[in-house]
């Protein structure tokens, strides 16, 4: 576990690079140095293909780096046992990903049962993130199936903090909903961030998304990364990329 | 005499070759199973192997049955004994099935589902146990389902070199050109087939993820 007096990084690549296996491999991220502090919502935007969803599976190494090296707390990620690095980052993804033959339920408990966490704190625990994530307790006994987008991906995000992970990684997890749920979850993200105050690395192409919710911004294109800016600094930059970023998006900030 | 009167006639006859047909197709599908389940989830993790296994069981199917039981007619102790020839025949014929539909189910579970589970931290075999195959499992029981039903049909042949079954009266009734006998051991595997279907066909549906 991390300890909370530690002032590095929570995260850091050091000129990691991502080339995709064979010899003809195309690279995908190109030299990418970046420090993700403890608890800030570092956003990564930019559009598709960009490299935003390599640079974070890095991360939680379901991808390993082609080159440099990347530290999570404080150790490379290679000579990090991938299970217990996975198992203290939690990982929600647009698709959700949710086991569709087990309950709300069981899948919010996942960690926690291959965990081995005694069943009466498993229930409390899924109870707790229930309400956490502003769903009934009434649900948990359903199937992912039987519930709508904006559930679903309540679940998942209950789901990735079940363990209490100091790290959340989170991939695009409203893209798939109306515009109406994806504000609503958006406020809520923003108000257990508030209380959880997790280190999260979001992955977006949503300028509106971008600024609401990041504490800074990295801009990537063409598998580099452009800039890292706050939302105010963003808002104000005249780096052209940032510039056409904002043009495409409206003025309307 | 007629049909009927000729079943009524020779029952504990029927029921012998018919328990005799059940006892060959029984254990030649649970072997094919203990075999080729675990081949066909080994080849969805060393895909190396994919071409050679599936191939292999491929060939296997092109061989004619009546051939098969004759190759091995001179193997070392299997070949001592005609149902242990009858058995060792059917199991080989019934593993593309499996391994196949093994492969195929475990290949098509939702890619964000296997990806979210790996993200999470769950083990190679936390995967295969508690997503993997239970997500397969309904297409799993279809191989199960078409494997078991193919035995019943080839398992007639097994009369030819002796192993018993209910290809006796089939090949007793060719032999006689009497189409009572014939029919006596051909309506029992087709009734046998039919069963097998229907209640391994109910068993997929209801273990098929919704």
């Amino acid at each position: 576990m991390m300890s909370q007096s530690d002032s590095r990084p929570a995260i850091e690549f050091r000129n990691v690079s991502y080339r995709l296996p064979g010899s003809e491999g195309r690279t995908l991220l190109h030299d990418l140095t970046l420090e993700i502090q403890r608890g800030e919502t570092l956003i990564l935007l930019g559009r598709s293909g960009s490299g935003k969803t390599t640079t974070l599976k890095l991360i939680n190494h379901l991808l390993a780096p082609s080159g440099g090296e990347l530290l999570v707390d404080n150790r490379a990620t290679r000579d990090w046992d991938v299970i217990r690095l996975r198992r203290m980052i939690g990982y929600v993804i647009q698709e959700t990903g949710l086991f569709p033959h087990f309950t709300v339920e069981r899948n919010i408990a996942l960690v926690p049962r291959i965990e081995n966490w005694p069943a009466h704190r498993i229930t409390e625990r899924v109870d707790e993130l229930l309400q956490l994530v502003g769903l009934d307790r009434e649900i948990a006994t359903r199937y992912p199936r039987e519930l709508s987008g904006g559930q679903r991906q309540r679940v998942g995000v209950a789901r990735a903090l079940a363990a209490d992970p100091p790290i959340l990684l989170m991939d695009e997890p409203f893209g798939a909903l109306d515009p109406i749920t994806r504000a609503e979850l958006r406020r809520e993200f923003l108000d257990l961030q508030q209380r959880l105050r997790k280190t999260v690395v979001f992955v977006t192409h949503d300028l509106r998304e971008a600024l609401s919710l990041g504490t800074r911004i990295a801009l990537m294109e063409a598998g580099r990364l452009v800039t890292v800016q706050t939302p105010a600094e963003f808002l104000t930059s005249t780096e052209p990329l940032t510039v056409s970023y904002k043009d495409a998006c409206g003025t309307d900030f | 005499m007629n049909l009927y009167q000729f079943m009524l006639h020779n029952h504990t006859e029927v029921l012998e070759l018919t328990l005799e047909h059940l006892w060959l197709v029984g254990i030649s599908t649970l072997l094919a199973v203990l075999i080729g389940i675990p081949l066909g989830i080994l080849i969805t993790r060393w895909p190396v192997l994919n071409k050679p296994v599936l191939g292999g069981a491929n060939i296997i199917q092109t061989i004619p049955s009546l051939a098969l039981f004759g190759f091995l007619l001179p193997a070392p102790w299997i070949g001592e004994r005609a149902d242990r020839i009858a058995i060792l025949a059917l199991t080989l014929y019934a593993l593309l099935p499996l391994i196949r539909n093994t492969y195929v189910g475990i290949k098509g579970v939702d890619r964000s589902v296997i990806e979210a589970g790996r993200g999470m931290g769950l083990t190679d075999r936390q995967l295969l146990f508690q997503v993997e195959l239970p997500l397969a499992l309904g297409v799993i029981i279809a191989g199960v389902r078409v494997a078991t039903v193919i035995s019943v049909g080839l398992a007639t042949i097994a009369a030819a070199i002796g192993a018993g079954g209910l290809g006796e009266y089939i090949f007793r009734g060719l032999a006689m050109v009497n189409n009572q006998v014939i029919l006596a051991g051909a309506i029992p595997a087709a009734v046998m087939a039919l069963l097998a279907d229907i209640s391994l066909g109910w068993l997929e549906k209801r273990l098929s993820p919704h």
